[in-house]
């Protein structure tokens, strides 16, 4: 008869008591509360220094929040290894691994890791990392300088449109401190960067072997007076650009609990509402008004990206799942655009086959009509192709056998992207970020003027604009070349 | 939670970051599965998990059902917790057991904690799944309970057999996921994936989420074997030579089954105080004690074998 194992979780012999003279929980829980989040991604090829450079990270920044808890250490080390090792041991026995999540916090911000390595199926992996990283951390080696593969990694974080960059010039110990090999990477990358539309590049000297500028401002670069990474990381806006962009909500459900409510649930993708917003039900096209966002916590009085709500409209309207409830410029109605698409599957895009695309909360049957060009991952060129493989980045045209509303990927992450499902194997096959509506669609010029002066003019406001507004005849005015200009 | 906005910047906490994401997760998976099912095994990142689930669907019911896999040794007030939970929520609770095994006498005594969590606890889970003809099943697993959880997916897809493949998995962008299944096939789904430990106990703080009272530290009586502090509920728990009873401050830092489960001596007799004990052990008793932390790897991988 064996004995069951028991866990054994001891706890120290004095028990806490004595730790939480020094540690205020009331004051722990209201630090804890008034943090945010922030997701981010790092690239680099094998070797730059990133295992380092988190394992530090992590380290150091975890040495930072137990000093605010004024933790009694115990003395305790804290393992370093322990931090990265996972992904190293399973990269040392050839496994392959493609994104792990690891966590962190400072007493500012806490903080999602999507560590991707950077071997041979980076692009599938970066690309699965970068998807809900408001933040890439692009490593190279300033002993190397520039390399294909830095240029390689920060063409596909821009790609999928993160909005902030950090250029992690590392080993900067390896080059005596020397701002000239900093100044030379820089040069050379900003170009680059900004071809490519990396928003914003944060460019950054340090070393992830002797810690300089990654917590703390390195002495060895007095040349240098820019945040240490961690400094930036903490202080970093990621947010404004999905809450400055036109409100979108995917409906995900209709809940009717009862004959008196109707509400419609889903995950603001995008911008602010508030009771009494007018909003746009897709694709029926009708205008109404949100009456309440209702939420398990009471009635909210504004919410925006990302928060998810439930919203009772004014007018009965038919609204159902992989509708779109929209504001201000409307998202674009189309059954083919053109789209990059990087491909996952084993089995190579087929303009024969049948797939699916999963936009927002809407799925519908469709094909992909013709590949226009597929992108060299090493000189970063376009070149003709008929097909793509995996790991194979390019531009298509899809269509689909219904109308979605869409968005550029540019203006719009979640309404701008979707995925590809492969409808005999199931396989998520290909995820796709909407370049533009193709160009002869269904709708002609008159069509879209008349929808855009809906959307922008509030019904009636035509009738009695003053003729002393300006300011409001000069928007429409504006938006008004700009479709004719199209 | 109430959302606060500070100047012109709208800004929410990590908590309400991470809830919005896992409420969009369980109305993915209401909305595009046929019969998804909750799995809920009483402990605190179910009641979590089953917390997000009212939020997703207020005003109206949770839209599915919850399930527990229940071995028949766990702790009477884990069971009592469990019936008065799901009660007050006026949520329909199926329990499943392995009635075959424990009518052959199954317990691990008898036949050792790997084969008895085998029948108990993953065929009991399978058998189930199948008999309810679930197509998803949610499970309150973390990525940061684990190494190998780290790269697991949301949206975890399982075969015929209900096995998991860690080199095959469906990638996963944005807030899209995939849900097409065929008959027979499932997807385990995990809306807590992101959260870490400390996140689960600071929002059913902040939320003021029940959780069963064995959490909490009170005077117990154990019977103490070295480092280890058992509570006997079962009668084939026996004494042995070097046993002593005592009555110690304790709590459970996990809930499982009674005869394989120890209990910590704690102090910790409130939420914020168990907040404050994660915090200050954390250093020196999770990383510095590598057969304690070796042990806790094992019976976590046992667990997922097949339970997740
Ligand atoms: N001199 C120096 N070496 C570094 C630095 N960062 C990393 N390394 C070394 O570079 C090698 C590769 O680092 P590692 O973190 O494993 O790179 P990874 O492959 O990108 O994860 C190791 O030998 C590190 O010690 C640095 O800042 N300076």
């Amino acid at each position: 008869m064996s004995l069951p194992v028991i866990a054994q979780n001891g706890v120290p012999q004095n028990g806490i008591a004595n730790d939480t003279v020094h540690f205020n929980i009331e004051e722990f829980l209201a630090t804890e509360q008034s943090k945010d989040l922030l997701r981010l991604t790092t690239a680099g090829s094998v070797d730059d220094g990133k295992s380092t450079l988190i394992g530090r990270m992590l380290h150091d920044a975890r040495g930072a929040y137990e000093d605010q808890l004024k933790s009694a250490s115990r003395g305790g080390q804290i393992d370093f290894a322990l931090l990265t090792d996972g992904l190293r041991a399973e990269r040392e026995q050839g496994i392959t691994i493609d994104v792990a999540y690891r966590y962190f916090a400072t007493p500012k911000r806490k903080f999602i890791l999507a560590d991707t390595p950077g071997h041979e199926q980076y692009t599938r992996n970066m690309a699965t990392g970068a998807s809900t990283a408001e933040l890439a951390i692009i490593l190279c080696d300033a002993s190397r300088g520039l390399t294909t593969q830095s240029r390689r990694h920060a063409y596909i974080a821009a790609l999928l449109g993160i909005p902030k960059f950090v250029i992690a010039v590392n080993k900067m110990d390896l080059v005596d401190y020397n701002q000239d090999v900093f100044n030379e990477i820089c040069a050379e990358f900003a170009p680059f960067l900004q071809n490519a539309s990396a928003r914003d590049p944060y460019f950054l000297p340090l070393s992830a072997l002797k810690g300089d500028n990654v917590v703390d401002r390195s002495s060895k670069m007095p040349w240098f007076t820019g945040p240490s990474l961690l400094e930036y990381l903490e202080s970093v806006d990621t947010r404004t650009h999905s809450l400055e962009a036109p409100f979108r909500m995917a409906v995900q459900g209709v809940l009717r609990p009862d004959q008196t409510f109707r509400g419609y649930t889903g995950q603001i993708a995008s911008g602010v509402i508030r009771p009494g917003d007018e909003v746009l039900a897709l694709p029926s096209g009708r205008r109404t008004r949100v009456r309440r966002i209702v939420t398990f916590d009471g009635d909210l009085e504004v919410a925006f990206a990302p928060l998810s709500v439930t919203l009772a409209l004014e007018d009965e309207i038919d609204i159902g799942r992989g509708d779109i409830i929209a504001a201000g410029e409307p998202p674009q109605s189309a059954r083919t655009f053109d789209s990059t698409m990087v491909w996952f599957d084993s089995k190579p895009l087929d303009t024969a086959r049948h797939y699916l695309v999963k936009h927002a909360s809407h799925v519908v049957p469709a094909h992909v009509e013709a590949v226009r060009h597929r992108l060299n991952i090493l000189s970063l060129d376009s070149e003709p192709a008929a097909s793509l493989s995996m790991n194979e980045i390019g531009v298509v045209r899809i269509a689909t056998s219904r109308d979605l509303f869409i968005d550029r990927y540019a203006d719009n992450r979640l309404t701008g992207s979707f995925i590809l499902i492969d409808r005999e194997t199931n396989a998520t096959a290909a995820a796709g970020m909407i370049l533009s509506r193709a160009r002869n669609a269904a709708e002609n010029a008159a069509d879209r003027v008349a929808r855009l002066i809906r959307s922008f003019v509030p019904a009636g406001a035509l009738l009695n604009l003053p003729a002393e507004d300006s300011a409001a005849v000069e928007e429409l005015r504006r938006r008004l070349q700009g479709v004719w200009d199209e | 939670m109430s959302v606060v906005s500070s100047g012109m910047a709208w800004k929410i906490s990590h908590l309400q970051a991470l809830e919005a994401e896992s409420i969009h997760i369980i109305r993915e998976v209401a909305a595009e599965f046929q019969r998804p099912v909750m799995l809920y095994s009483i402990g605190k990142d179910s009641s979590v998990m089953v917390r997000l689930a009212q939020k997703a669907f207020y005003p109206g019911p949770i839209p599915f059902p919850l399930l527990h896999v229940d071995t028949t040794y766990k702790f009477k007030e884990m069971i009592e917790f469990r019936d008065t939970f799901a009660a007050s929520l006026g949520v329909n609770l199926i329990v499943h057991s392995n009635t075959a095994a424990l009518e052959a006498g199954a317990n691990p005594f008898r036949l050792g904690t790997e084969r008895c969590c085998g029948l108990l606890k993953t065929q009991s889970l399978l058998d189930a799944l199948r008999a309810g003809n679930y197509d998803a099943a949610f499970g309150g697993a973390r990525r940061d309970e684990e190494k190998s959880r780290a790269k697991e997916r949301i949206f975890s897809f399982r075969d015929r057999l209900g096995q998991w493949d860690p080199k095959n998995q469906r990638p996963e962008l944005w807030n899209i996921f995939n849900s097409r299944v065929e008959p027979g096939e499932s997807i385990r789904v995990f809306p807590l994936s992101n959260w870490t430990e400390l996140d689960v106990w600071q929002y059913i703080h902040v939320e003021n989420i029940p959780i069963p009272s064995l959490y909490f530290a009170k005077e117990r009586k154990v019977l103490v074997r070295g480092n280890s502090l058992v509570m006997p509920e079962q009668e084939f728990v026996r004494p042995q030579p070097g046993d002593k009873f005592e009555d110690v401050m304790c709590r459970m830092r996990s809930l499982g089954c009674s005869p394989c489960t120890g209990a910590i001596r704690s102090e910790a007799d409130s939420v914020p105080k168990i907040i404050a004990e994660l915090v200050t052990v954390r250093n020196s008793e999770r990383e510095n004690r590598v057969i304690d932390h070796d042990r806790e790897g094992s019976m976590e991988l046992k667990k997922r074998e097949g339970y997740f």
